[in-house]
């Protein structure tokens, strides 16, 4: 079976991207990428439309050619190899299954156009399939099939070659909320079924990047911003642009006081971990909202309530301190704040983080 | 709809009949009458028959005909491989290359067909390329009339084919040539069936130039009509423009059937 996959399978897979950068004429959509998936790693690729996370993922299935740096696949220097020599699974929001092939030649399409063993392609078919749970949708057509169903296949068609790389395009954004959280749990499982299989997810979507990945890959202004596990992005973002994007954290300007561990936001004095920000300078305050409590505590904002939306488990309140507006969940409350009243917010010391200002002119 | 009210509605059918029928129903159903009569002095034609029918589907008619059919089949055939290979690797150049390719295609449209059928007189009569007096150089001066809306047609067939499904197919191994055959191919089926009927349906009815070109032996139905008008047959013109009209119809209906089974969504 190894034969199928292409030099490609067998080996340390990974993802290795050498300073690649590729632009269209003048404009650059991807600027000196240097990134490593290790070999069974879910990496997402995430940030917001035209950051180049898909153009990264482009440049590693073949449709773009770098135009300075080396794309590598395992030990492989894939740079200038044609897309169908790199042995690459692949699935695009579009799914893209072929309208003219019934589910099973639509899975059994790649080992075709591999030529592999004949009499191994019915078994190979199968068994993606079942991975999938589309055994039962063997003989229908893609147009006979719901969207959630055609991903399914789309994926099934993308493991039966057994790649060592997984490239999956945005691969939830077609489907519907509910169906996406389940497919969320399937791709999760099926990475659990296939240890070895390297996976690159772009997404613009922070919940699936959260929660499928080993680690993050923060992409905006085609840049790499930040790249950590979930927890370190979300705990300790290094840059602005990544505390809020991932998790939609308050970003207040503070000014670091004399002594350590004081910052000062208007006229309140905050204690937070000031390790690597010099006293005197300007730093950016980072809060996720769910860690703002109402009332009094160690560190203390007050201000004036601009708007209060109710979500069901929680309250988010939009409090202005000092010309700041800061966002607080907090949870349901059964009588929130009138608009226009004072209230007093807090949060813990060791919740905020301290972005120094070098960085945040960056992002 | 666009009209809501009733009213609107019955006002907007008959303005269309009265615009569609005296321009397109009208001349057809006069030649179809007239293919049945012997005499048309008054305001109707008079003396039915259907002795010009016997008369259009045997002998030189009938020869005509099958000339006709093999012509529009060959040339169509042939438009439809050279006009969707253009298409194909017009689609693959740069920019540049794309809209010569397309300027190039114009050509045999954008030229009266009068002075494509001159063309191909005056370069196809000398050796070593000697077609003239054969049934080769009416059948090569047809492919290249229609090859032009073969090309146009499957072109604009192949820049609404979404690109995902070709790199899909790339990307699990299969070489371009396998996702030319297996997927792009497939997926162009029902342009690529059209464009057949289209072209074999413009070859059908040309005249202009294989008026220059048609040797003694190769004379198509077209031809034949005009040759028989000429001499003032009429009814006899008439009936041969039904039997022309008839086949090709035929042939374009069968073509859609297999469009119809062709498409896939």
């Amino acid at each position: 079976m190894s034969g199928v996959g292409g030099d490609g399978v067998g080996g340390d897979i990974g993802i290795r991207f050498d300073g690649v950068s590729v632009a269209y004429g003048s404009n650059t959509v991807l600027d000196s990428l240097d990134l490593t998936v290790e070999r069974g790693e879910v990496m997402a690729l995430l940030g917001p439309s035209g950051s180049g996370k898909t153009t990264a993922l482009r440049a590693v299935a073949g449709f773009v050619t770098p135009a300075r740096g080396r794309v590598h696949i395992g030990d492989r220097d894939v740079t200038h190899l044609p897309p169908h020599r790199r042995g690459v699974g692949m699935v695009v929001q579009s799914y893209a299954l072929f309208p003219h092939l019934r589910v099973e030649d639509n899975v059994a399409f790649g080992l075709k156009a591999q030529k592999a063993d004949k009499a191994a392609i019915p078994g190979r078919v199968a068994e993606a399939l079942e991975m999938t749970g589309m055994a039962a949708y063997a003989k229908r057509y893609p147009r006979e099939l719901s969207g959630g169903q055609q991903q399914r296949v789309a994926i099934a068609r993308a493991l039966a070659i057994r790649p060592g790389v997984l490239l999956l395009d945005e691969p939830l954004s077609a489907l519907d909320a509910q169906l996406r959280s389940g497919m969320l749990a399937e791709l999760a499982r099926l990475h659990r079924e296939l240890p070895d299989v390297s996976i690159l997810y772009v997404t613009h979507d922070q919940v699936e990047a959260l929660t499928l990945a080993d680690r993050i890959a923060v992409m905006d202004k085609a840049r790499l911003q930040d790249c950590g596990t979930p927890q370190e992005l979300y705990r300790s973002p290094r840059t602005e642009f990544t505390a809020s994007f991932v998790g939609n954290a308050n970003l207040l300007p503070v000014r670091v006081g004399s002594g350590s561990g004081q910052v000062r936001l208007g006229d309140a004095e905050l204690k937070v971990d000031t390790a690597g920000v010099a006293a005197g300078a300007t730093a950016t305050l980072c809060v996720r909202p769910h860690l703002v409590g109402l009332g009094e505590g160690a560190n203390t904002l007050r201000g004036a309530v601009a708007e209060v939306q109710w979500r069901g488990a929680t309250h988010r309140l939009y409090v202005d301190v000092a010309g700041q507006r800061v966002k607080a969940d907090v949870r349901e409350l059964r009588t929130p704040p009138a608009l226009g009243s004072q209230v007093a917010l807090h949060f813990a010391p060791e919740d905020a983080v301290l972005l120094s200002a070098g960085v945040a002119a960056d992002a | 709809m666009l009209v809501h009210s009733r009213s609107g509605r019955w006002a907007l059918w008959a303005l269309f009949l009265l615009l569609f029928v005296p321009l397109f129903a009208v001349p057809l159903l006069v030649i179809v009458a007239a293919s049945f009569s012997t005499n048309w002095s008054g305001a109707f034609p008079s003396g039915p028959t259907v002795e010009h029918y016997a008369a259009a589907t045997r002998g030189e008619s009938l020869q005509a005909l099958t000339t006709s059919l093999v012509t529009a089949l060959v040339a169509g055939l042939l438009a439809l491989l050279v006009g969707s290979w253009a298409a194909l690797a017009a689609h693959a150049l740069r920019k540049r290359g794309k809209r010569l390719m397309d300027t190039l295609f114009m050509l045999p449209v954008a030229v009266p067909s009068v002075v494509v059928g001159l063309a191909v007189l005056v370069a196809f009569s000398q050796p070593p390329f000697l077609l003239n007096g054969t049934r080769w150089i009416v059948i090569l001066a047809h492919t290249v009339l229609v090859t032009a809306f073969a090309y146009q047609s499957v072109s604009a067939a192949i820049v609404r084919l979404d690109p995902a499904y070709e790199q899909a197919a790339a990307s699990l191994g299969a070489t371009p040539s396998y996702v030319l055959w297996r997927v792009k191919l497939p997926l162009l089926l029902p342009s690529l069936n059209a464009a057949a009927g289209l072209c074999f349906a413009l070859s059908m009815g040309e005249l202009s130039a294989t008026m220059m070109l048609y040797p003694p032996d190769w004379l198509p139905l077209p031809v034949r009509i005009f040759t028989a008008t000429d001499r003032g047959s009429l009814f006899t013109g008439s009936a041969v423009a039904v039997v022309l009209m008839g086949a090709t119809l035929l042939v374009l209906l069968a073509v859609s059937r297999i469009r119809t089974r062709a498409s896939y969504r």
